[in-house]
């Protein structure tokens, strides 16, 4: 009986304590935080950046930012780019936040379309003119990156296979049954490596190609880790694929500490290049906050960390990238693309015509 | 008008169904306070019903429910400072004996430390002294009975109800604790309303016995009165007489030595003499056999019954009639009247009651 | 009357604001088109072939799943709720821990197990309906165990030892008069389960393979891809319509069973499988049980244990290590995910362990009018409502709605504290089906007791039912912890980067490349894994399990 008595107290007595462990929670998350409609937090006030949740940047970046600026930035991720985009699209008349960042090229249009964005004429370094969308620079582009296919070298050196080097190549009878890609309706790698078949054989003839591609058994995830973690047969997995669509940044983490080549690759030939862009969202109560922000993302202690926060490329140049990049991981000099535009216009049924295709 | 005063009650029983019964059907009912009123009545009566509805627990439809002349009517369970034993117990589980026991005054915010000198002070008068720790489900039902009565005469209700708090139990301990019960609530000076159907356990315990059928009061009385003078032959027949003679029936001469005062006042009451739709009432215990007894019977049955004989005879103008003897010896079935033999039997003085 | 009106307003309010003013706002929008309704969507989608397929098999994998999670845990509950042994609470925690494990991460240990090299591999359920059916076991068949079990614990064993005396067998005591008893636990049980598994998505995506596709997945990839409104509001009307049936058809079986049971002290003799008290039935629970322990839990979760010991340098603690560090621009370090993840659940917990108290102490009550009777039955059954929708919709209608609601001066779309309320709002149903069933199992006559010795309403409940929903509470609490600890899919519309839950920790740590990445994602799920584990065993011990006969 005396058992049941001090569970009586007990209870009472550990949700009481939950109730405090709960307020300090709920302080400690609700502390720095301010309404996005320009609140007293800091002098300058507060600009919210809206982002996708691959979204990261050295905590010191971000303190100086808001020390130079005397705004406090707050970050908030809205699942994946293209959740992100559409909850922008719906929520246009009362926007969550002042700036957006991570709008890549196959949303870009879309987002500019449904007005969305301010023009926002950013000072663009020389290498990111070519990226623009927007007439009025709606969107500014701040990282690049490939989607490649990625090779797994020790894999075809033990089985005496040359290691295929285009898309053409992956049809062939000796590469059957090697390639594992993702679902471009679940994946944005999978919807890259989808574009970088639309533009290298056109609106008219990728569906020609990936019907080469499934009569070689090609393999579909539904998510890139998925593809990557189970399918793929590289150092850090346990598939049987040794063929992956992955990115052209992939290859530096697989190479072991003190090795000197790197057991991975990317076929530079097969790339879909995807381009993240920054904006200023119509109707942000901070708008000259949100100026600074993509000022900032542009500039060069930014871009910098980009790579090793968020495994892109910056879209200046100039920035120095860190060596296992330059020797592991370089960008394709020839990617495939295919207009912002075009996609948008075709995405949906492109995705609909490869489910069928490939899914049937 | 002090205690507990019911008028004109009616209480509806809604079933599942949405079916609708009359439980108590325009009833009156007074408790003087001080007094313990047995509620007598077969099951299905309404005596729980009333019970429910004075404790609070169930709507009245209409009528009066009052205390010490204020009508309770608004007056929630909780706020009536009564007390109600169920039939079961209904004991608090996560609570030791103590625990249950000082529920209700812990419901009054007595201090502990009195809480304690009280709680020992009832386990001592209902027989469980040095339980205060015990679990509740070590207990044996009779333990049970004791701990719920101890806990329901804790925060000295100004009324106690009692729901058949006794019929769970075995009939050897049923009868040692109705006559603890009546001690008990003697001790504590507790007005109590007892619900029961068993005639035995009602005239244990009860200053009074109202007897209930079909949602209304048959007679309220005495004991000794309502045994001798039951109101209607089914007040009679309810408490367990068999037979019935008009008074202006031969065999009637004969059982008139019956009754407790032969012909005049009973308690106070008269009765005329030679009132035609009067009748004599005999049960078990109204007649004795003797050799020289008046009535004769015609012996049906014979068996041993808790220490006694009883013998089913037929009494000649009458009708059957059990017989009730002390065995006086007799152990085998070969010892007993045989079925078919006649016996001289004579009426018990104060065992035949008086209808009208 | 007005304490109780105030009771059943709370929860009421809580939902209608945080769930159904959101979903009903985002669905609006899909029938709304130039400012008039339009309902010409419902006959396009629903007379694509594509839809009556993925419905199918939504409907499908919903009622295979649940029915061998049902099947699987009745051994399981018996085993570790109605017997004992040592290691049983241990085993209770263990079997526990999937519910909380993030999908992404089971995931890729399923398939690891099922695909190329796994040691199941020989099953060919790779991207199959098999292996999706079985993820969703893994998960929910803890939900069977601990609802029955809660349930079966408190049972009267004297009706099965009465239908023993009167000649029946073990099998047919247990078939004609225990199983029936459970009916109450076991449809509540089934039906969140069923809920559970019609609303899978990460498991669905990953296991499925391409071209599986339910409606969940389906809401998900119509609204956060193509935003094709239209489409996804069709189907959480659909979806919304599958799941109140299997409400009603769960309500029903358990108001049919649902009655004061006599609840008895637990009783609960040691397990013997051998010698003179070995029973039959014990033989097949443990053998059972120890197949699903093994096979299921076990398997997959061996895997992630082993991946997250391998490092690129061996067998090692180096993930563990890593778990210390704040990995470049992760946002926070394991153990800094870890304790945000902690923090919210305690407020995630609270909100959803009042709210639902209150739900479950309002529909256990019965009240005399028929009407009233009526609305109380319907608001137990629309509290499970969050379990049946999509989390997406749900986001999307939070943003599209809680922007100064009803004129409210607050921007809830973006306040802190949405993020443990939307847990909780998942948590509540959970809550309220472990607490409902014990007090309304409580003899209403205890509460008459009460009020007769003078405890006014609100002291009955402190002093009679109380104590007895506590214990149930504990399991409650511990559920309620582990939901919002494993939440993930409105957790990452809502949650600061710069201070992730560790699933969306791990989420992030896996989407990146390198075997680095993967053992620090797979040491953090083994962590999330035991933080689940030490919740619910604490949570178990608050229940404590001597006392009375309630």
């Amino acid at each position: 009986m005396s058992r049941s008595i001090r569970t009586r107290w007990a209870v009472p007595a550990v949700v009481g304590a939950l109730a405090l462990a709960g307020c300090a929670g709920a302080g400690s998350t609700s502390g720095g935080t301010a309404s996005p409609s320009g609140g007293s937090a800091a002098p300058g006030g507060t600009v919210v950046l809206v982002t996708h949740d691959s979204f990261a940047l050295p905590d010191a970046l971000i303190s100086q930012f808001e020390s130079d600026t005397g705004l406090t930035l707050d970050v908030r991720a809205q699942g994946d780019a293209g959740a992100m985009v559409n909850q922008l699209v719906l929520t246009k008349d009362a926007p969550i936040g002042d700036a957006v960042f991570g709008i890549d090229n196959t949303f870009a249009s879309r987002a500019v379309d449904a007005g969305v964005l301010a023009p926002y004429q950013a000072t663009l370094p020389d290498s990111a003119k070519q990226y623009t969308v927007g007439d009025s620079g709606e969107l500014t582009p701040i990282d690049v990156g490939d989607v490649c296919v990625n090779a797994d070298l020790e894999w075809f050196s033990k089985h005496d296979l040359a290691v295929p080097s285009t898309l053409e190549d992956l049809t062939k009878p000796e590469y059957k049954g090697l390639l594992a890609v993702e679902n471009p309706a679940t994946s944005s790698p999978g919807l890259a490596f989808l574009l970088a078949t639309v533009g290298a054989f056109g609106a008219d003839g990728w569906q020609g190609y990936w019907q080469e591609l499934v009569a070689n058994d090609v393999q579909v995830a539904s998510s890139w880790s998925d593809a990557y973690y189970v399918d793929f047969s590289g150092p850090s997995s346990d598939g049987d694929k040794p063929l992956v669509v992955s990115y052209a940044s992939s290859p530096p983490d697989e190479v072991p500490d003190g090795a000197t080549s790197a057991p991975t690759t990317a076929l530079l030939n097969t790339c879909f290049r995807q381009v993240e862009y920054a904006g200023v969202l119509a109707g942000a109560a901070n708008p000259d906050g949100a100026k600074k922000v993509v000022d900032w993302l542009l500039s060069p202690a930014v871009q910098a960390a980009i790579p090793e926060s968020m495994y892109m490329y910056p879209v200046d140049s100039s920035v120095a990238l860190p060596t296992s990049w330059t020797k592991y991981a370089p960008l394709a000099t020839k990617p495939f693309s295919v207009s912002p535009a075009e996609i948008t216009a075709h995405r949906d049924d492109w995705i609909q015509a490869w489910t069928s295709l490939v899914v049937g | 008008m002090t205690g507990l005063g019911v008028r004109d009650l009616v209480v509806l029983y809604r079933d599942d169904d949405g079916s609708v019964a009359t439980a108590v059907d325009h009833l009156d009912l007074d408790v003087a306070t001080g007094e313990v009123v047995a509620l007598l009545g077969p099951s299905g009566s309404g005596k729980s019903s009333l019970l429910r509805a004075v404790a609070g627990l169930e709507p009245a439809a209409s009528g009066r429910i009052g205390w010490d002349g204020v009508d309770l009517a608004g007056v929630p369970t909780h706020r009536r400072g009564f007390g109600l034993m169920f039939q079961d117990g209904q004991l608090f589980g996560h609570r030791d004996v103590a625990g249950n026991v000082a529920f209700g005054l812990q419901m009054q915010r007595m201090p502990a430390r009195e809480r304690a000198t009280r709680v020992s002070e009832l386990l001592g008068l209902v027989g469980l002294g040095g339980f205060e720790h015990r679990a509740i489900s070590t207990l044996s039902g009779g333990e049970r009975q004791r701990v719920a009565l101890a806990r329901s005469l804790a925060p000295g209700p100004r009324l106690l109800l009692l729901d058949e708090p006794l019929s769970a139990l075995d009939r050897a301990l049923r009868e040692r604790l109705a006559d603890d019960v009546r001690a008990a609530l003697l001790a504590t000076g507790t007005t109590a309303l007892f619900v029961t159907h068993d005639h035995d356990e009602a005239f244990a315990v009860a200053d009074r016995i109202a007897v209930m059928d079909a949602g209304r009061l048959l007679q309220v009385d005495a004991p000794a009165l309502l045994w001798q003078a039951p109101a209607t032959r089914r007040v009679a027949e309810f408490l367990g007489y068999e037979a019935f003679a008009p008074v202006d029936a031969p065999v009637a001469a004969v059982l008139g030595s019956g009754l407790a005062v032969p012909v005049g006042t009973v308690a106070g009451r008269s009765w005329s003499d030679g009132t035609s739709d009067a009748v004599l009432a005999v049960g078990p215990g109204s007649l004795e056999t003797a050799a020289d007894g008046p009535l004769a019977g015609e012996v049906r049955s014979a068996g041993f019954r808790r220490g006694v004989i009883e013998l089913g005879v037929v009494v000649e103008g009458l009708g059957a009639v059990t017989v009730v003897e002390r065995s006086a010896g007799r152990t085998g079935a070969a010892d007993l009247p045989r079925a078919g033999t006649t016996v001289r039997l004579r009426p018990v003085v104060g065992g035949v009651a008086r209808i009208g | 009357m007005v304490l109780w009106a105030l009771a059943a307003g709370l929860p009421l309010a809580f939902l209608g604001l945080f769930f159904v003013l959101p979903v009903v706002g985002l669905v609006g929008r899909g029938f709304v088109t130039d400012g008039s309704l339009d309902l010409s969507g419902f006959a396009e989608v629903m007379s694509r072939p594509r839809t009556w397929r993925i419905l199918e098999l939504t409907v499908g994998q919903a009622t295979v799943g649940t029915a061998i999670a049902v099947l699987l845990g009745i051994p399981g509950a018996h085993l570790l709720y109605r017997t004992r042994f040592r290691g049983q609470a241990l085993l209770r925690a263990l079997v526990a821990v999937p519910f909380v494990l993030p999908t992404i991460v089971v995931g890729v240990a399923f398939r690891s197990v099922l695909s190329g090299h796994g040691p199941l591999a020989f099953l060919g359920w790779d991207g199959t309906f098999a292996g999706v059916v079985a993820a969703l076991v893994f998960f929910n068949y803890t939900v069977v165990v601990r609802t029955v079990g809660a349930f079966w614990t408190g049972l009267d064993p004297r009706g099965e030892q009465a239908a023993r005396a009167l000649g029946a067998s073990p099998a047919r005591a247990f078939w004609s008069v225990t199983l029936p008893a459970l009916v109450p636990a076991i449809a509540s049980a089934a039906s969140i389960v069923f809920l559970f598994c019609a609303t899978a998505f990460g498991v669905v995506l990953v296991l499925g393979g391409v071209g599986y596709g339910t409606v969940e997945t389906e809401i998900w990839v119509q609204t956060t891809q193509f935003l094709d409104l239209r489409a996804a509001s069709v189907l959480s009307v659909v979806q919304l319509v599958v799941v109140t049936a299997s409400l009603w058809v769960a309500g029903r079986a358990r108001r049919r069973r649902e009655q004061a049971l006599s609840r008895v002290p637990e009783s609960r003799p040691v397990l013997a499988l051998r010698g003179p008290d070995a029973r039959g039935g014990d033989r097949l629970a443990v053998a059972v049980t120890a197949a699903v322990v093994v096979l299921l839990l076990g398997l997959p979760m061996v895997t992630l244990l082993l991946r997250s010991l391998r490092t690129r340098d061996g067998w090692g603690l180096g993930n563990y290590r890593a778990l210390g560090v704040r990995g470049f621009g992760l946002g926070a370090s394991g153990w800094e995910a870890a304790a945000t993840s902690l923090r919210v659940a305690v407020d995630a917990t609270l909100i959803a362990v009042v709210v639902a108290g209150l739900v479950a102490l309002v529909a256990s009550r019965r009240p005399r009018s028929r009407g009233l009777r009526r609305a109380v039955g319907t608001m137990d059954a629309v509290m499970m409502l969050p379990l049946g929708v999509s989390a997406v919709t749900v986001g999307f209608g939070i943003l599209v709605t809680l922007n100064h609601p009803f004129g409210l001066a607050v921007d809830l779309r973006t306040s802190p504290m949405l993020l443990p309320i939307a847990q909780a709002v998942v948590a509540v149903p959970l809550v309220v089906r472990t607490v409902l069933p014990v007090l309304r199992a409580i003899d209403s006559r205890l509460h008459e007791a009460a009020a007769v010795l003078g405890a006014s309403p609100a002291r009955v409940l402190r002093h009679v039912d109380w104590p007895v929903a506590a214990r149930s509470l504990g399991l409650a609490v511990g559920l309620a912890f582990a939901v919002s600890l494993g939440e993930f899919g409105a957790t990452s519309f809502l949650v600061r980067p710069s201070a992730p839950t560790l699933p969306v920790l791990i989420y992030r740590l896996i989407g990146r490349p390198g075997a680095d990445n993967l053992g620090t994602a797979m040491a953090a799920s083994v962590l999330l894994a035991a933080l689940t584990a030490v919740v619910m065993a604490l949570a178990e011990r608050l229940r404590g399990d001597t006392g009375g006969d309630v």
